[in-house]
């Protein structure tokens, strides 16, 4: 049987590496749409042991949203992505400096 | 098993707006006009519209609807008038600084219309789920706003650093809001209200309300969540800035007011602190961050960053006058942003974006009308009395006396003289210094857009002054929407 804690200790894992992951990286942003990806479904897991444990179906609807979500927002973060790239021709994080101060 | 249809009147305005938006999707691809001329008008007017299906259909007292993810109430009604008064304001600037850019594209439209309809649902949302959708709605069109001019070395970049820390906000309020699920068992705000206000051991409902509470505080841009915002103001479109710097502002804070009033208000007591420490560090890194800049959209976004620590002083309050002293704050500054904004979009033309706080240099002696305006807004945002930026100020800080939070206030009143030296910085530009000698007249910032917007913006700045003078009404319609 696994525990509700089982999940929540795995959400936690996932959450710290997508927000880590988002801050450490230095390189591409693909990694960074993929870090977002994880703090998603992190979340999921959450959501879906929370809905096990109480028997209550809401934290599963949620779950569907969430997905939906998630897609419609890589969608938009690949189509910047592609924008970024024809306008300076490489996606590395480190050159996202022309604004400062 | 049996299906019972939910009576979709309840929703009225944001069906309203979704299928008046599908109508303008469709007119616009049909339309040739290379002006869009029809597309900006049937935006207008679907706007127009909304504003008063909310206030004649919503104004009263509260009903929940569609199975409790929903609520119909006067401080919905009044939030959504104004976010989709303020969208529409937005657009009235935008034209002329789109048309010349080769910008003017039927998207725009569409994107501040989902923009809108995901702001209205905010403003109703009474469950977690809604809320959220209303948030995502909200910021997915603005991510695209944002990089809307593609062949701009800034626009990118920042839509980048906005979808980014954009959809890493709405993760940890996700997060957050997994907790709160898991403590109450409920997605309903009304639930989640009883749960709080009778649980011995809070300690998961104050985890989650903690992430919740920095994923509200990054998307309001308030320090130390306030990195996208300087970045964001200054690489956008001068019109989608504008539009960035109102209407989101106000649903944020209809986020805020519906999560943390609604539902986890019997714990704001232990919340406090937290709202307090965002006021202080929104004050502190806003006003002495912005003496600095010379980039003048992005000084205004350092100023947008103190001035969300003065909403978060009504916030930390945590009485009925608090949220109404926030609520009023917001919506009067959304009205000075535009003006400052839309001053911006004005001066602009092709290749001169007249961002800088150099190219205001003897706009008095060139155009006095504009000028004026500059003076009226940012007087307004200092806080001169006589203004509307006074009464805002002044409600925050007494609902913050009342609440017995004095340092609290004390330390507002002096964050708001430090930020007068930077206004009135850009004001002593404006009506003393000189263009520089031998500077060709024709690169100096030069009012090019039609008789109607110029009339907008001095409304606009008009309208600062009038409401300053009378901010009764207002003041009692923001209380009024509160309960008070």
């Amino acid at each position: 049987m696994i525990e509700l804690s089982d999940f929540l200790i795995l959400g936690a894992l996932l959450f710290s590496l997508g927000v880590a992951g988002i801050f450490l990286n230095r390189k591409n942003v693909i990694l960074l749409l993929m870090c977002i990806e994880l703090i998603l479904l992190a979340v999921n897991v959450n959501f879906i042991g929370f809905s096990a444990a109480l028997d209550d179906i809401a934290g599963q609807i949620f779950v569907f949203f969430i997905l939906t979500v998630a897609a419609a927002e890589a969608a938009i973060g690949l189509a910047i992505v592609v924008v970024l790239f024809r306008s300076r021709g490489d996606i590395n994080v480190a050159s996202l400096d022309a604004m400062k101060g | 098993m049996s299906f019972e249809t939910p009576d979709l009147s309840a929703a009225l305005p944001e069906l309203w707006l979704l299928v008046a938006t599908c109508g303008v999707l469709v007119v616009d691809l049909f339309s040739s006009d290379p002006r869009r001329t029809a597309t900006l008008y049937l935006t207008q007017g679907a706007l127009l519209v909304t504003a008063v299906l909310a206030l004649a259909t919503q104004w009263g007292p509260a009903e929940v609807a569609f199975s409790g993810h929903y609520v119909v109430d006067s401080l919905g009604a009044v939030l959504k008038a104004v976010v989709v008064l303020l969208s529409a304001l937005a657009l009235g600037y935008s034209r002329p600084y789109l048309g010349e850019r080769g910008l003017l594209q039927g998207e725009y439209y569409l994107l501040t219309l989902f923009a809108s309809l995901g702001m209205l649902v905010i403003a109703s949302g009474a469950s977690l789920l809604t809320l959220y959708l209303g948030l995502e709605l909200l910021s997915l069109s603005l991510y695209a706003l944002v990089g809307y001019h593609r062949d701009s070395a800034r626009g990118p970049e920042a839509a980048m650093k906005y979808f980014v820390l954009g959809a890493l906000a709405s993760g940890i309020l996700l997060y957050g809001m997994s907790m709160v699920y898991g403590a109450s068992a409920s997605l309903e705000l009304g639930v989640i209200a009883d749960v709080a206000a009778n649980h011995e051991d809070p300690l998961l409902l104050l985890f989650g309300a903690t992430f919740m509470l920095v994923g509200v505080a990054f998307k309001l841009g308030a320090a130390p969540f306030h990195a996208w915002v300087p970045d964001v103001y200054q690489g956008a479109p001068t019109p989608v800035t504008l539009l960035i710097s109102t209407a989101p502002k106000v649903a944020v804070v209809a986020l805020f007011l519906r999560l943390f009033v609604d539902g986890l208000g019997p714990l704001h007591a232990e919340l406090q602190a937290m709202l307090l420490l965002v006021a202080v560090a929104s004050l502190l890194v806003g006003n002495l961050v912005a003496i600095v800049q010379t980039n003048f959209k992005r000084m205004l976004a350092y100023s947008a960053i103190s001035h969300a620590g003065f909403i978060f002083v009504g916030f930390a309050a945590g009485t009925e006058a608090g949220h109404a002293a926030a609520l009023f704050y917001t919506i009067t500054y959304s009205i000075m942003a535009a003006g400052a904004f839309g001053l911006v979009t004005v001066l602009s033309r092709a290749g001169l974006e007249a961002e800088e706080i150099a190219d205001l240099r003897g706009l008095n002696e060139r155009h006095p009308v504009y000028a004026g305006v500059l003076l009226l807004v940012l007087l307004s945002m200092t806080g001169i009395p006589g203004t509307v930026g006074f009464y805002a100020k002044y409600l925050v800080v007494q609902a913050a006396v009342q609440a017995g939070l004095i340092p609290m206030a004390v330390f507002a009143v002096i964050a708001a003289v430090v930020g007068a030296f930077y206004y009135l910085r850009v004001l002593k530009v404006a009506y003393f210094d000189r263009p520089e000698v031998g500077q060709d007249p024709e690169a100096l910032p030069t009012p090019g857009a039609s008789a109607p917007i110029r009339s907008l913006l001095v409304i606009n700045g008009v309208a600062v002054l009038v409401l300053g003078v009378f901010p009764e009404r207002l003041i009692a319609l923001c209380r009024a929407a509160i309960g008070l």
